[in-house]
């Protein structure tokens, strides 16, 4: 194989693994409830966004999901109101956390849309979410981020979360996604 | 006794014992008095989880009351239409080619399927997937296939229109109702009006547009479809359950609290009212004991700043004395909430003795500069709603509330409901806030009380009963 084509590949199975291990490790810090270390790896300016969904016909679908900055939507946020929402945990007081919810967070289908000075990536998410003796949620859907390097690591700059669901299924949505 | 039905006592004591005889089985509850004994401040846990009594609410309560089905706003142009819900049905909520608001069952009429499969659009016609009936944005069926040579001319298209309930816009707000004998809506919220009309007024006191910000927030709670109406109608004294929210940073003052209004009223002498009305709607809301100044409140936001400040000025002046009155949200019987501030509009559906699906609209002032839609859209989405911090601890408590209604044990002890009871004023403590409403001062139950008081009513009066079960007015 041509050497160039060779070391593009390598580049590319790298910059993979390298958006793999970071994912990885995100969800290692939501799912043993270090919510200020999670915190640490959104970038200030984040942009955090789950749009809600509603039911379009063909033709349509670019009306399926609410707007960014404009309409109703899950989560339209920043830092600083993401903060607020683990500070509300952390005072023990919050009783739809209290006692805290055990989930799992899994994505796949990773790709790496574009790498130039922020990545763009985008995969599925699969989080499953117990709590107390039978409260049991799966929140399946889109995830689309912006990654901007920092030092070895990334920082989170804008997260898209698109949930396959229009009535929401679940009573709220205290989790991070 | 509770204040409310001094003079609808006797009605319903009549109701009741003409109502006896026509009572024919063991699933036929005595509700007032029964099951619901507000006199002595007891609700039966029954009423939150039985079957029995679940379905006859939906022939006895929703049926008969005005629902709340969308916001003007959300359909402006003709041939819009969205889609609502009433009870446990859906509804097109829709204004016609000729601007004419119609609320139309969401069911063909042939075999039921859904007409209308999209949440919102525009048209001017519903044409159903399953055998081709055609239906006009009128609710008139207008296309059969086969007239001719399946039905042979047989069908009269003009019978089988979509099946329409009454409409009625108050001040952009669409409400439907089935019943034909449901008084006006006007008559039938009563002494709410003054509390549904502060609601409606722009923060300036004027009436004007309010604009639904686009998206419907729906999403489902495992509780009984009454246990939010009941909390949005009156419980101050479920405040502690908010301790977490209060200790972050929620209110677009800046501060810590929930509540905008926590950092106005600090400084002011008010009273925190419940307020009732005989027909066992619920409003809430604080009385400022004087005219005071305003308070800055978004220092950081000149122009939101500017905006509320010019806004509280001129309501000031265009109120009066009136203007004391700081509403802070309601329940309008059976299903409606409404919560001023954060303008929320939405309704409890029920879905089942243990489900609720809740449907909520957040509005803003159609001419505030953008600045202040963006500050309100951003506090009623992080206050409301699954993923409100004030809200999801409401969910937590109603969760669970429910569940405890539901065992057998558990439900041989009635809910105590008897907090203030016996202390309400009637038209109390300023005249103009109603001559037959009543009021207690922070924290009470008489709302509840008056609520339950009003279900029950209704519901002691069966299905094609020739009795009105609706009091509007008391027998004085
Ligand atoms: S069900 Fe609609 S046409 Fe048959
Ligand atoms: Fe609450």
């Amino acid at each position: 194989m041509d050497t160039t084509l060779e070391r593009a590949l390598l580049d590319q199975l790298l910059l993979r693994q390298q958006v793999e291990q970071f994912y990885n490790a995100e969800a290692e810090l939501l799912d043993s409830r270090q919510f200020n270390a999670w915190l640490d790896l959104l970038a200030e300016d984040i942009r955090y966004w789950m749009p809600v969904t509603i039911n379009k016909e063909s033709g349509k679908w670019d009306e399926e999901r609410t707007r960014e900055g404009k309409d109703l939507n899950w989560f339209d946020e920043g830092k600083f109101e993401l903060e607020q929402r683990v500070r509300q945990i952390e005072t023990g007081l919050h009783w739809a956390e209290e006692p805290i919810s055990r989930t799992s967070h899994m994505f796949s289908n990773l790709q790496i849309m574009d790498n130039s000075c922020t990545l763009a990536t985008r995969c599925r998410f699969l989080i499953y979410r117990n709590r107390g003796e039978t409260e049991t949620d799966f929140f399946v859907g889109k995830r689309h981020d912006t990654l901007r390097r920092d030092g070895s690591g990334f920082k989170i700059a804008a997260r898209q979360i698109f949930l396959d669901q229009s009535v929401l299924l679940a009573k709220n949505l205290t989790l991070f996604f | 006794m509770l204040p409310d039905s001094e003079g609808g006592n006797n009605i319903s004591l009549s109701i009741l014992s003409q109502g006896r005889g026509k009572m024919e089985n063991a699933a036929s509850q005595q509700y007032a008095r029964g099951l619901v004994d507000t006199d002595n401040g007891l609700i039966s846990r029954d009423i939150f989880v039985v079957d029995n009594i679940y379905r006859d609410e939906l022939e006895r309560i929703f049926p008969r009351s005005w629902l709340f089905v969308a916001h003007e706003s959300q359909i402006p142009e003709n041939g819009d239409y969205i889609l609502g819900r009433m009870a446990e049905e859906s509804v097109i909520v829709n204004r016609d080619r000729d601007g004419k608001l119609h609320v139309f069952l969401n069911n063909c009429r042939h075999r039921g399927m859904r007409v209308c499969r999209y949440d919102k659009g525009n048209t001017r016609k519903f044409m159903c997937p399953f055998h081709a009936w055609v239906f006009s944005d009128q609710g008139d069926l207008i296309g059969v296939p086969k007239l001719e040579t399946g039905y042979h001319n047989e069908l009269d298209k003009s019978e089988w229109g979509l099946i329409e309930a009454r409409v009625y816009s108050y001040r952009g707000f669409i409400f439907a109702c089935w019943d034909e004998e449901t008084p006006e809506l006007e008559e039938y919220l009563g002494d709410l009006r003054f509390y549904f009309d502060d609601y409606c007024e722009l923060p300036d006191g004027s009436y004007g547009d309010w604009e639904a910000f686009g998206g419907i927030f729906k999403w489902r709670v495992p509780c009984n479809w009454k246990f939010g109406a009941e909390n949005f109608g009156g419980d101050y004294y479920h405040n502690p359950s908010h301790a977490s929210v209060d200790q972050v940073i929620l209110s677009p003052a800046g501060v810590r609290g929930r509540h905008t209004y926590d950092a106005v009223t600090r400084e002011r002498e008010l009273w925190k009212l419940n307020v009732l009305t005989k027909e066992g709607h619920n409003a809430r809301g604080e009385l400022f004991k004087d005219i005071y100044e305003y308070v800055p409140t978004y220092r950081e936001m000149a122009v939101v700043e500017d905006y509320f400040r010019d806004c509280y000025r001129i309501r000031q002046k265009k109120l009066g004395d009136k203007s004391r009155w700081y509403g802070h949200g309601g329940t309008i019987f059976p299903n409606v909430s409404y919560s001023n501030g954060v303008q929320s509009m939405g309704s409890w559906h029920p879905s089942g003795p243990h489900e609720t699906e809740i449907w909520r609209i957040f509005l803003a002032p159609k001419d505030a500069p953008d600045e202040v839609k963006d500050v309100l859209r951003h506090y009623v989405i992080r206050y409301q709603g699954p993923s409100g911090l004030t809200e999801q601890d409401d969910m937590e408590n109603w969760g669970s509330a429910h569940e405890g209604a539901r065992g057998t044990i558990a439900r041989r002890h009635a809910y105590h409901y008897g907090m203030g009871l016996g202390h309400e004023q009637r038209s109390w403590p300023a005249e103009w806030l109603g001559g037959d409403i009543y009021a207690s001062e922070d924290v009470s139950e008489q709302n509840q009380r008056a609520y339950y008081a009003r279900w029950a009513r209704m519901m002691d009066v069966p299905p094609g009963s020739s009795r009105q079960p609706v009091l509007v007015k008391t027998a004085d």
